[in-house]
This record gives structure tokens, C-alpha cells and sequence, in this order.
């Protein structure tokens, strides 16, 4: 099939980009959308232009190094890493419009590269148990409820990918964010930490410059992996206990 | 002694026998607790006068530097990926083994080391292995602390599953995303270093060269590494008192595999043609069950579990270019070839032999789908028997993950699979202590060769990874830091100023060529020949075909690739062409490798040693040895020294397999 897609083209971090219009002749629909610029950059090189610069690695949707806006969506009109979208999706002769992640704690490198190494600073603010290696007790001395392990496994399934970000009318990271905290506050070996853990990474996620949430939910429904919105309620909540200990002292 | 000349009819030239000089001797079950007691130990204080670089930050790297960490230790760690939580032991599936016998079946650490070493073909070494196992039960404690979310029975204990045809259960295991957890648990212990400043942290950084630099009594010592900024091209130079590269596996040689876009073997490749002896490695793992190639565009293909053979049953047409869809085919018209040919084991045969056994069908014309390059899994008699909910309940994630890949509903028509590579068991010889035969450099994971002998198990990959980074490593690597800091070594030091004018030297020249050949199209011509040649089998003939394929190939890219732009951006294309470049070396070493090695066993089938009815057949009276490859400096790599490193087995009796 042939599709036209408008691609966002910026030099670098400086330069001022601007949206450019590539056409592709013959499109498979069986081709993921990063196969179909796999093509279109193949071309460009022959032809001694600049490839499109976009990240990915895996390509089966468990890194999230892949994502980019498609028709204003982060990773597409599927719920799915933009890896894992196909071109069966689309129609001959549609018109894609592709453009990075948008957002001030994402800075764009380069074309579809976005630095999303603010995700990054917000785990090493808390997001983590402290266990140096050698110090765990035997496994199954901390016995998890079930229901507990698998609510943590759900939220701890975040690819880290900043669809959520990109989707956000606020530039929030709070979900990426809540998902950490409900992962390791759902679990015992969590507890210890837990007050200390939100506010270092809730302050974290403000000092990069990501916007507050105000419960819109668009992250949710762009997260290809369906992380809950109620993560938030349950930072939300952790957040306000742990304020309150910390004036009152305890 | 090493003769200067090869053989006819091959490529290489003998060197003298190697051994592995660290492993201690004694009863096996107390060579890790000697080893241990007799390694020398770095004082805390001493400690953050260290430096140690570490490069790759999958399971092996990232727990090796949140442990050294940790321990005090300056660490400076170096990932290709925009976050260290992206490396691609994320992509792992199945699970960990650990020989807890929670499940009271008979485990112990004595059987998963019998386990490993036979599913390895006799071809790994004891002592190795049994640290592993011994060290796999430390691995769930420690990853239980750090909050990784296993997969619980309902009283709240860990969950276990059997896995890649082993009789226990002894897989650890978090839904179908075992690698992610286990690497957000080593990630997250990195961040912590991180932030507490023992660990500086340099994402987009590419490893391109590693510095030796030779002490007071001229031993050459790893020093540092060159690396390049992705963003910004800008050529560093690191120096430290220890190096370790811990930076995964090459199976990307093959173009098409499971592996992540960008693995590569530049960093285990550059150490490598600086003298770093590199071991067996033709020895490269198949998987069975991955979604087929769609067309020449393809980029990469996708595992799914092997858990689907446990329902599924794989057939093809009888009839040769049966192009009918897979419903109109009746029954009497199916071969069911596992079943048929492996009565006892079915579907259930290990992944080699279905591998190969899917590849002689498609040989023969069997094969379905688009190109013929793929063999039914059919679900029916299963959704028919366990009703379609509970077919749901088990696999309904890789059932998603098919229909989402190709379109097509697992659910009422058969799956198509056919096999990909998707591990390699070879890698950067190491000796007991994780050391290369270069003096400080280090190496761990699936970048090393040391634990899997010519085949890996399933489950095992994730146990290697984490036992290296976190209890081996620290511990030998200490061995060898007591007598540190080494003299500090200047940024203008000639050694360093030579390493990163290579390196630069290699970029201009890549760019300066303005061919007309994409690195791309050069890349899949090579996975193209390493698939025919180097492949599933191999033969004599074939292989010498392949080196001389490759030495074309090699010649057509130095002299005919296009690297569009310049070095001072972020430049993918010179990324790849840099890999592409080591690849295409590394290629030709793996077909000399299984040139050599003149007989079948785990992963490597050379179809001129197989039984009567199609086994492979080891030859241990010739071959029971590690073949550790010695770069030839002098003739610019066409004539490798093979050094051997003879395999005893003081414990398990070697055995041929058998699964009829």
C-alpha cells in the first residue's frame, strides 16, 4: 500500500525542527511501523540523505526504548509499544503524522529521540529496596500474599517507556512514578522505606520539571502496558501519610 | 608449539593447550568456598581508591556494578541504551533455575550441576558449573529482598515450574516477563549506587576499543577503554585499575534473531583483537518456537515460549508445495514428524533436535507459510480437550502476541513457527575467576563462554547473568584488586593516545568510503550466509564455502558501505557500521570454529557426524576440549591459533543423549 508520512526533523537538541513529508510506494501490512521506517531510512541512505533518527531495541515490547507519537497518540491508535504496531492498521494512501515524545523533562536529542533520563533520577531518589547482595534471608522467610504479589507484579510491569508523559495535558510523570511506589509499598521487604521512598521520588519528579496530575487518565489509556490509574490514588495516599509522620515528627 | 602454516583445507593454525590456572582442585562441593578463603581480600578503606569500569549493564553488569558498588569500590559503568533498564536481559521469558527443592522432588545443588553439565554436552567445565548451582539458591534470596515480584502459591511462598525437559521443578519465575523483573530488581540496585555516587553512569556510551597498558615487570594489563558518545561523537578515554565487560551475546552475527537492534560483539571483538582469547564460538543455540520471517524487511524475530510445545502439536503437509490453508488439510494428510520420528519425547524433544527436524521438513518442501519457512503448531486437539478458556488461561499472552505480530487468530487456525537464533554459548574465554587471559580484564554473562558447554538449558541464561554479577565477580575480582591501585595512567599516556586514534582512525575511514551498499543490506547478506552455512547444520563443505563468502563480503563493505553524516551527532548509521564492520570478523572465526570442531554436539550438528538414524555424535576422544581462539595480530586475523583447553569429568559420566 502507499502511505505519506510526516516525520518531525530536527538536527539536534539547538536546532529548531520542523515536520517533513516522505512518501513510501510500497508499504507491507504485514511490516511493524519501525520496520516501515527501517525502509524509508534504507532509502533515504541510498539516495545520501539523512536517515530518521528513532529509538528502539528489543522490538517485542519489554525494553520501552521504542515510542513515538502517531497521529497525535502516543505508540498509535493501539494500545501497544510502537514496536509492536503493524502496518495492517492503516489504509492505503493514509497520511501518518510521527513526532517524539513531547514534554519539558524530555528534551529531544535528535529527530524522534527524546532524554528520558530524568525517569531515571526519579528511581535513584527511592524507587528501590536497599538490599546490598549478601545480606537477604532465606527466600521464603517473607512470605507475600498472593493477591499482594500479583497486584505488585501488575504495577512493577512498567516499561519505563513515557508514553504516560507524552500523553499527559500536564507533562505528568505520576504514573510511571506510582507505579514504583505501589510495586515495592504493595510488598513486605518495601515497608521499611516506604515513607522515605514517595517523598524522594515525588520531589524528584517536581525538580525535573514534569507537571503535576489532575486525574485526567489519558496516561493510563496510552500505557501499553495497562498500568491502573489507581497506582496514583495509592501514592497519592502513601504521599500524605508519609507528610503527615514527617511533621509531626515520628 | 604454534606452526605458522594451516593444514589443507583449513583456515587456522594449533597453538600450545591452555589451562585454566585459577580453579582449585579438591572436592568439588568446596572448590568455591576455597577459592573464596585463599582470593585475597581489599581492604574497605582501600577501596574507593579503586577504579573499576564496567561495561554493559544487562544482568551480569548491572549487579556486578551495584554490587562493587556497594562494596566501596569507584565503578563506572557504560551502556549503549538510553538507560540502563533497557539492556536486553529484559526480554527474558521463561524464569531462573535455583536448586531450592522447595517442591521436596529430589533437587538438590548436586543435580541441577548434573543437569547443566550433561544438557551442556559434556562440553562445559565442572568446577564452573557447580559454583553456578551452588550460587543459585543465594540468587532468589537476594533477588526476594530487592522486591522482585515472583510468581506465589496462595500461602504466600514462591511459586516453581518445570522447565526445558528436566524432572523437577526448579524454575523461579514472574508470569512471562522473568528477565524484566529480575533486571528493574539489578537496575534498581544500580540507581541506588548510583545516586549514593558510587557508581558514575554513562548511558549512550559505546565501548570501541579497550587500552593495555604494561606495568613495571611488562605485563600487559586492561587499563581502560575508548568509548564513543552517541549524542555528541566525542571519543573518550576511561582509565581504571580494572575492566569488566559483562556486554551479552552476538547472535545478531545471523542478522535476524531474537536479540535486541542494537547487541553486538564490538566490545568482546575489539578485546578479542587485542588478545583476548575468544572460546568456541560456533557453539550458538536455536530456539524452536519463534514467529516466522513475514518478508525481506523483517528487522528481528520473536521468541515464544517453548511452554507451547507442552500443548501444541507440529505438523506439516505430507504432500510436498501443499499449499491448501492449514483447515482443508485432512487429517490422514498430516505429518506429524516429532511424534512420528521421537515416539517417547514428541513435541517435547529438546530445542536443537526440533529445530533441525522443522528445517529438514522446509528442506524437503514441507514447509508453510510465506517462503515455506515455517511448520504448523496446532492448538486444536488442546482447545478441544482442555476447552478453549483454559488453552486461554495458560498461554493467552503468547496467543495475543502471535495474532499481534501476524494478523492471524491462533484460535482457530495453527500458529506458524519456525526456528531463530536466539543465545550463544560461546564468548570471551575466562578462567575460574571470570578473567580473560589479558591481566585485568574481565568478563561476565553471556559474553563469557564459561558455563553452558555447547548447549544452555532453559531458565539457565538468567541464573548465569546474576551469579556471575553478584557473587562471583565480587569476590575474584578482589582477588585480583589487593594489589591495586595501579600507577595512575595519563590521559596523554602513548597507549591510550594509540587507542583512541584507532578508534578514530576506524570512524573516518568508515565514513570516507561512500559506497553505494547500505550497512544493512551488507548485514543481511552476512546473516544470510552464517544462517545457510553456520547454521541449524553445518558441514565441511559448506563452512569453507561461507569463510571465503564472508572474506568477499568483508572486502565489499571496506570498500563499498555508505555511512551517511558525520561522527560529531547521533549517528546511527555508524553505530551499525562499527558492529557490522566486527561482525563480518567475527562471522568468518565462527565458521573456522566449526570447521574445525569435526563433530556434533549441543548446539553445533556437523551432518558428517551423526549416527545411522540422524542423532548428532560427539566425538570426545578428539574434541573434548574448549577451543579458545587467539587472534593472529601479525596476519591481520586470516589465520586464528587454536589453543585448546582439554574438558575432564572427575563427576558425571559422559554419556551420549538419547531421546526415541
Amino acid at each position: 500500500m502507499k502511505i505519506t508520512v510526516n516525520i518531525w526533523r530536527q538536527k539536534d537538541a539547538d536546532a529548531k525542527g520542523s515536520m517533513v513529508t516522505y512518501p513510501l510506494e510500497s508499504v507491507d501490512e504485514h511490516m511493524s511501523f519501525l520496520e516501515m521506517l527501517d525502509v524509508l531510512n534504507e532509502k533515504l541512505t541510498i539516495d545520501g540523505e539523512d536517515p530518521v533518527a528513532f529509538d528502539s531495541d528489543c522490538r517485542e515490547g519489554i525494553c520501552g526504548t521504542c515510542g513515538v507519537v502517531i497521529n497525535g497518540i502516543p505508540h498509535g491508535p493501539e494500545v501497544t509499544t510502537t514496536c509492536q504496531l503493524h502496518m495492517r492498521t492503516f489504509k492505503d494512501g493514509d497520511t501518518i503524522d510521527i513526532e517524539p515524545w513531547r514534554a519539558g523533562a524530555f528534551p529531544v536529542v535528535k529527530d524522534l529521540v527524546v532524554d528520558r533520563g530524568s525517569f531515571d533520577r526519579i528511581i535513584q531518589a527511592g524507587g528501590y529496596i536497599s538490599a546490598p547482595t549478601g545480606a537477604a534471608v532465606e527466600a521464603n522467610n517473607i512470605p507475600v500474599p498472593k493477591a499482594d504479589a500479583d497486584h505488585a507484579f501488575e504495577a512493577a510491569t512498567c516499561i519505563g517507556c513515557g508514553a504516560c508523559v507524552a500523553a499527559c495535558p500536564n507533562g505528568s510523570a505520576m504514573l510511571f512514578t506510582a507505579s514504583k511506589i505501589t510495586h515495592l509499598g504493595l510488598l513486605p521487604q518495601g515497608q521499611p522505606e516506604r515513607d522515605s521512598r514517595v517523598l524522594g521520588m515525588v520531589e524528584q519528579h517536581d525538580a525535573e520539571g514534569f507537571g503535576g496530575c489532575t486525574n485526567i487518565g489519558e496516561c493510563t489509556a496510552a500505557c501499553p502496558k495497562g498500568i491502573p490509574l489507581d497506582v496514583i490514588s495509592r501514592l497519592n495516599r502513601d504521599l500524605l501519610g508519609a507528610l503527615s509522620r514527617q511533621a509531626v515528627g515520628s | 608449539m604454534t606452526t605458522t602454516t594451516p593444514a589443507p583445507g583449513e583456515f587456522h593454525v594449533v597453538g600450545d593447550d591452555i589451562r585454566d590456572a585459577a580453579a582449585p582442585t579438591g572436592p568439588i562441593e568446596r572448590r568455591w568456598d576455597d577459592r573464596k578463603f585463599n582470593a585475597k581480600l581489599v581492604n574497605p578503606a582501600n577501596r574507593r581508591k579503586i577504579k573499576v569500569i564496567v561495561v554493559g549493564t544487562g544482568l551480569a553488569g548491572a549487579s556486578a556494578a551495584a554490587t562493587l558498588g556497594e562494596a566501596g569500590y569507584q565503578v563506572v559503568s557504560f551502556c549503549y541504551q538510553d538507560s540502563p533498564r533497557r539492556a536486553h536481559s529484559i526480554a527474558a521469558q521463561g524464569g531462573i533455575n535455583a536448586a531450592k527443592n522447595y517442591r521436596n522432588d529430589g533437587d538438590s545443588i548436586y543435580r541441577l550441576f548434573y543437569d547443566t553439565v550433561k544438557g551442556g554436552d559434556f562440553r562445559s567445565r565442572e568446577s564452573n558449573v557447580y559454583r553456578l548451582a551452588q550460587v543459585s539458591v543465594n540468587i532468589i534470596d537476594q533477588c526476594v529482598a530487592q522486591g522482585v515480584p515472583f510468581a506465589r502459591e496462595y500461602g504466600g511462598l514462591l511459586d516453581n515450574r518445570s522447565f526445558g525437559g528436566v524432572q523437577v521443578s526448579r524454575t523461579f519465575y514472574a508470569r512471562g516477563q522473568t528477565g524484566q523483573q529480575l533486571l528493574i530488581g539489578a537496575y534498581q540496585a544500580l540507581e541506588r549506587q548510583i545516586g549514593a555516587g558510587t557508581v558514575e553512569m554513562n548511558t549512550r556510551h559505546e565501548m570501541l576499543e579497550v587500552i593495555l597498558v604494561p606495568d613495571a615487570d611488562g605485563v600487559e594489563r586492561a587499563r581502560g577503554i575508548v568509548v564513543r558518545d552517541m549524542v555528541t561523537g566525542e571519543i573518550e578515554t576511561h582509565t581504571a585499575d580494572a575492566v569488566v565487560l559483562a556486554t551479552g551475546g552476538y547472535g545478531n552475527v545471523f542478522f535476524l534473531s531474537t536479540n535486541a537492534m542494537g547487541s553486538n560483539t564490538t566490545a568482546t571483538w575489539r578485546a578479542h583483537k587485542k588478545g583476548a582469547y575468544f572460546a568456541n564460538p560456533c557453539y550458538t543455540q536455536i530456539h524452536p518456537t519463534c514467529i516466522p520471517v513475514s518478508g525481506e524487511y523483517q528487522s528481528k524475530l520473536t521468541l515464544m515460549s517453548e511452554s507451547l510445545r507442552n500443548d501444541g502439536r507440529i505438523w506439516v503437509p505430507k504432500k510436498e508445495g501443499d499449499d491448501r490453508p492449514a483447515s482443508q488439510i485432512p487429517e490422514d494428510e498430516r505429518d506429524y514428524y516429532l511424534e512420528r520420528i521421537y515416539p517417547s519425547f514428541g513435541n517435547l524433544v529438546p530445542r536443537d533436535i526440533a529445530s533441525r527436524a522443522a528445517k529438514y521438513q522446509c528442506d524437503d518442501g514441507k514447509g508453510v507459510g510465506p517462503g515455506g519457512l515455517g511448520v504448523y503448531l496446532d492448538f486444536a486437539d488442546a482447545i478441544e480437550r482442555l476447552g478453549r478458556p483454559a488453552v486461554e488461561a495458560k498461554y493467552g499472552n503468547l496467543f495475543d502476541m502471535y495474532a499481534r505480530i501476524t494478523g492471524e487468530d491462533p484460535y482457530s487456525e495453527p500458529m506458524r513457527i519456525y526456528p531463530a537464533v536466539h543465545y550463544v554459548m560461546g564468548g570471551l574465554w575466562v578462567d575460574y575467576d571470570l578473567q580473560t587471559n589479558i591481566t585485568g580484564l574481565f568478563c561476565a554473562g553471556e559474553a563469557n563462554f564459561s558455563d553452558h558447554g555447547a548447549n544452555r538449558l532453559g531458565a539457565s541464561a538468567l541464573m548465569q547473568g546474576l551469579a556471575d554479577g553478584y557473587f562471583v565477580l565480587p569476590n575474584t575480582l578482589a582477588d585480583y584488586l589487593a594489589a591495586s591501585p595501579f600507577e595512575k595512567i595519563a590521559d596523554d599516556h602513548p597507549r591510550v593516545v594509540e587507542a583512541r586514534q584507532e578508534v578514530e582512525a576506524r570512524i573516518t575511514k568508515l565514513l570516507e568510503i561512500d559506497g553505494t551498499r547500505t550497512v544493512d543490506s551488507i548485514h543481511k547478506e552476512l546473516g544470510h550466509i552464517m544462517w545457510e552455512y553456520c547454521g541449524m547444520e553445518r558441514t565441511a563443505e559448506g563452512l569453507t564455502k561461507a569463510v571465503g563468502l564472508i572474506r568477499e563480503l568483508k572486502n565489499e563493505f571496506w570498500t563499498n558501505v555508505k555511512v551517511t553524516g558525520v561522527n560529531e551527532e547521533l549517528n546511527q548509521t555508524l553505530e551499525r557500521a562499527g558492529r557490522v564492520a566486527d561482525f563480518l570478523e567475527l562471522g568468518e572465526l565462527m565458521c573456522i570454529d566449526a570447521l574445525n570442531r569435526a563433530e556434533s554436539c549441543g548446539g553445533h550438528f556437523r551432518a558428517e557426524s551423526q549416527t545411522e538414524d540422524g542423532e548428532a555424535m560427539r566425538h570426545d576422544d578428539q574434541f573434548a576440549y574448549v577451543s579458545a581462539w587467539e587472534y593472529d595480530t601479525d596476519g591481520d586475523g586470516q589465520t586464528p591459533i587454536l589453543h585448546k583447553e582439554p574438558l575432564e569429568y572427575e563427576y558425571v559420566e559422559m554419556k551420549a543423549r538419547s531421546y526415541k
